[in-house]
C-alpha cells in the first residue's frame, strides 16, 4: 500500500467504505460536507446504499433502521447536526444496535461558526441523549489515525452492541495529510441473529427501546451497563510523550494536542521537564492513567478548544493529588503553540497554587487576550 | 348437543395468521383492531409475512408489534418514515410498512413523511386519523376538527388561534414520488371492505417497486371522544368525512388497472 494525500473528511469516508460499510445516510453541514459528497459517488459505484436525508433527524433514524437490519451503517455530521441526532442516538442505545457516527466539531453554541472546536465534548462524551447509556468515543489527532480508528470502529460497535463515535475537530476534517488506506474488506453477507429480516412465529424478531415495566427496563439498563464495564476494561486508549521524568503534564486531545506537542517540544528544548498525555478514548476516559500521572507530577495543564470540558474529567481523576491549570480557546479559535508555551513557562516558573477553579483562573487570563 | 360435521364446510372466516391471537390493549370500540386485522389479512393473502418488516410509531399503536406476527422495529415519535427508509435501503427486497397515528405522522413527523413521499420511498404507510392524541389522553392533534373539544382545546379548536387541521392525503398526493394515496374510513362494513382493498393496493404498489404508498384511515376514538362506540362511528360519518373526503387522491396507472 502507498501513502497518498487525503483530506480528513474524504479519508474517513473511504476508510469506512473499506471497513465494509453497507449504508450511509447524512445531511450536508460544514465542516463535514465533503464526507457526504464523497459517499454520494463512492457508495453507489460499489452498489451500496447512500441517501441524503431530509435532516439530521432523518439521517440518524435511517441509520437506526438500517442498523436494525444488521447492516454496517454510519452517518457523519457536525455539532448542530449532532445535537439533532441526540434523540436517535438514545433510541439506538436503548435498542442495543451498533452504529458509527463521525462528528466533525465546529464552534458553538447555536449556529456558532464553521471553525474547528472541541465544544461537543460534553454532549458526546457524557452522552447528550436521554437515559442510561454511554457511547464509545475515540478522538484521533491525524488523518492516518482518523482512518485507522474509523476502520476499526465498526468492529468495536458491533462487539459491544454500542454507538461508536469518532470525534474530530473541524481542522482534522478539513486538512490534508499523507495517509495509507487499509485493505478493502468484503461486505458482510450474513445477517446477525438479533437483526430484523422478515420472519414469523418463533422466527419473529422485534427490536425496540421500550420497556413499560420498570423492572424489565432496569434489567435492560443493567445489561447495557455491564457491557459498558467491559468497554471500560478493554477500550481505554491513550498515548504519552516525554512523560518519564516529567514534573509538568500537559493533557490534550485532537488538534489541541497537536498544538500542545509543538509547545512541549520547545519547552523541553528550554530544559523544562514537561510531558504530554493524549487521551484517545474520551469515553471510556483514561482515569487510571491520569490518576497515576497526578501522583508523579506537580502540575497538570489541560489544553482544549472549548471552555474546559475534558478538564472536569481530569479533575475527577486527579482528586487534588496534583495542581491543575487550564488553557483553552473558544469560538472556533485554535491556540498558537506560543500561547501554550507561555502557560508551560508560567507554571514552570512557579505559580501560586490556588483554591480557585482552574476555569475561573483561565477566564481571567483569557479576558486580557481576547480584549 | 349435535356434533357438527365441518369437514365438508367451506371456511369463510378465520383469524389471520399474521395477527397473533391475543387480547390487545386498545379500548372497546376503537378501530385500531379493525385496521390491524385488515393489514394482517392482506399480508396473509399476498404471502408477505416472511419478508415484511413493520415499523411501529409512538402513540396508541406503539405496541403494534405485539399483535402482528412478523418482524418489527419501533421508531421514535414521528420518525417512522425515516427509520423505514433505513430498513428499506439496507434490505430493498423486504416489504416495509409503517403504522402511524395522526399526531405521530403529520405533527411531529411532518418533515419525515413529506420527505419520504417526495423521494418516492418504496414503503407503505398505514395512517390512522382519529382527530386526537389518543395515547396521551385526548389532546388536540393537527387533525382535530374546527370547534372540536379536546383536553388541550377545552373550549373547542379555535382556528383563529390554533390554526386549521392538516389534510394529509391531499398534501402528500401533490408529491411526484407518491404513487398511491387514498383516504378510507372504518365506520361501517362497506367502508371496511373498501379499506381492505386499498391496503392491498398499497402493498401491491410497493411489491411492484412503484414508490410511496399511504392509506389514510378515518378512525374512531370513543374513549377520548367521550362517546359510545356506536355514537363514535356516527360522529365519524357525520363530522369527519365532510372535512376529510374519502377517495383516491393519487393512484399510479399500473395500480388503477390492477384487479384484486
Amino acid at each position: 500500500m502507498t501513502r497518498e494525500l487525503w483530506k480528513g473528511n474524504e479519508a474517513f469516508a473511504e476508510a469506512a467504505i473499506r471497513a465494509g460499510l453497507q449504508a450511509y445516510f447524512g445531511y450536508p453541514i460544514t465542516p463535514q460536507t465533503e464526507a457526504l459528497e464523497y459517499m454520494s459517488s463512492r457508495m453507489p459505484e460499489l452498489g451500496r446504499a447512500f441517501l441524503q436525508a431530509e435532516s439530521e433527524l432523518g439521517a440518524i433514524n435511517m441509520v437506526y433502521g438500517a442498523a436494525c437490519t444488521g447492516a454496517r451503517v454510519m452517518t457523519s455530521t457536525s455539532s448542530p447536526g449532532t445535537s439533532l441526532m441526540m434523540e436517535g442516538l438514545s433510541y439506538i442505545a436503548g435498542t442495543e444496535v451498533p452504529i458509527v457516527l463521525v462528528d466533525v466539531v465546529r464552534g458553538g453554541p447555536g449556529l456558532g461558526n464553521i471553525a474547528p472546536s472541541q465544544g461537543d465534548y460534553n454532549q458526546i462524551v457524557h452522552g447528550g441523549g436521554h437515559g442510561d447509556y454511554h457511547p464509545i468515543v475515540l478522538a484521533p489527532a491525524s488523518i492516518q489515525e482518523t482512518v485507522d480508528i474509523v476502520y476499526s470502529m465498526f468492529d468495536l460497535a458491533e462487539k459491544y452492541r454500542a454507538i461508536g463515535i469518532v470525534m474530530i475537530d473541524g481542522s482534522i476534517g478539513q486538512m490534508i495529510e499523507p495517509a495509507e488506506m487499509p485493505p478493502m474488506l468484503e461486505v458482510r453477507k450474513d445477517i446477525p441473529d438479533w437483526a430484523v429480516r422478515g420472519g414469523r412465529g418463533e422466527e419473529r424478531r422485534v427490536l425496540s427501546s421500550i420497556d413499560l415495566e420498570p423492572e424489565d427496563l432496569e434489567r435492560s439498563n443493567l445489561r447495557i451497563m455491564k457491557r459498558w464495564q467491559q468497554v471500560e476494561k478493554e477500550v481505554v486508549r491513550f498515548k504519552d510523550y516525554f512523560m518519564d521524568d516529567a514534573k509538568i503534564a500537559v493533557i490534550g486531545n485532537g488538534s489541541a494536542w497537536r498544538v500542545a506537542l509543538s509547545a512541549v517540544r520547545t519547552a523541553r528544548a528550554e530544559g523544562i521537564p514537561v510531558g504530554l498525555l493524549r487521551p484517545i478514548s474520551l469515553s471510556p476516559f483514561p482515569y487510571k492513567t491520569i490518576q497515576e500521572i497526578a501522583g508523579q507530577v506537580d502540575n497538570i495543564l489541560v489544553v482544549e478548544m472549548n471552555s474546559g470540558m475534558m478538564l472536569e474529567d481530569v479533575l475527577k481523576a486527579v482528586q487534588g493529588k496534583s495542581h491543575v491549570e487550564f488553557y483553552g480557546r473558544m469560538g472556533g479559535i485554535m491556540p498558537f503553540p506560543d500561547e501554550i508555551l507561555g502557560e508551560i513557562q508560567r507554571i514552570a516558573a512557579g505559580t501560586p497554587h490556588s483554591e480557585i477553579h482552574p476555569r475561573d483562573l483561565w477566564l481571567e487570563r483569557l479576558e486580557s487576550i481576547v480584549q | 348437543m349435535v356434533a357438527l360435521d365441518i369437514k365438508d364446510m367451506e371456511v369463510i372466516y378465520q383469524h389471520p395468521d399474521s395477527l397473533l391471537d391475543i387480547n390487545t390493549h386498545y379500548c372497546p370500540g376503537c378501530t385500531h383492531g379493525v385496521a390491524h386485522r385488515l393489514v394482517a389479512e392482506v399480508i396473509d393473502e399476498m404471502g408477505l409475512a416472511e419478508k415484511t418488516i413493520g415499523v411501529a410509531s409512538v402513540g396508541c399503536s406503539v405496541f403494534a408489534y405485539n399483535y402482528f406476527d412478523f418482524d418489527f422495529v419501533q421508531a421514535p415519535h414521528g420518525r417512522a418514515p425515516a427509520m423505514a427508509t433505513g430498513v428499506k435501503r439496507a434490505r430493498p427486497d423486504r416489504i416495509v410498512m409503517t403504522y402511524q397515528g395522526d399526531g405521530d405522522m403529520i405533527s411531529i413527523g411532518g418533515g419525515e413523511i413529506v420527505a419520504a413521499a417526495g423521494r418516492g420511498e418504496n414503503i407503505t404507510v398505514i395512517f390512522i386519523n382519529n382527530a386526537n392524541y389518543g395515547m396521551t389522553g385526548g389532546q388536540m392533534a393537527p387533525t382535530t376538527l374546527p370547534g372540536m373539544k379536546t383536553t388541550s382545546s377545552p373550549k373547542g379548536r379555535d382556528v383563529e388561534q390554533m390554526g386549521y387541521p392538516i389534510r394529509a392525503s391531499e398534501l402528500l398526493a401533490t408529491q411526484e414520488g407518491a404513487s398511491y394515496i387514498v383516504r378510507r374510513s372504518l365506520h361501517d362494513p362497506k367502508n371496511i371492505r373498501l379499506t381492505k382493498k386499498a391496503i392491498r393496493l398499497a402493498f401491491e404498489t410497493q411489491v411492484r417497486g412503484l414508490g410511496f404508498s399511504m392509506v389514510e384511515l378515518l378512525s374512531t376514538c370513543p374513549t377520548n371522544w367521550h362517546m359510545t362506540p356506536v355514537n363514535a362511528t356516527k360522529w365519524l360519518e357525520e363530522k369527519m368525512i365532510p372535512y376529510y373526503p374519502l377517495g383516491d387522491y393519487k393512484v399510479h396507472p399500473t395500480i388503477s388497472e390492477l384487479k384484486v
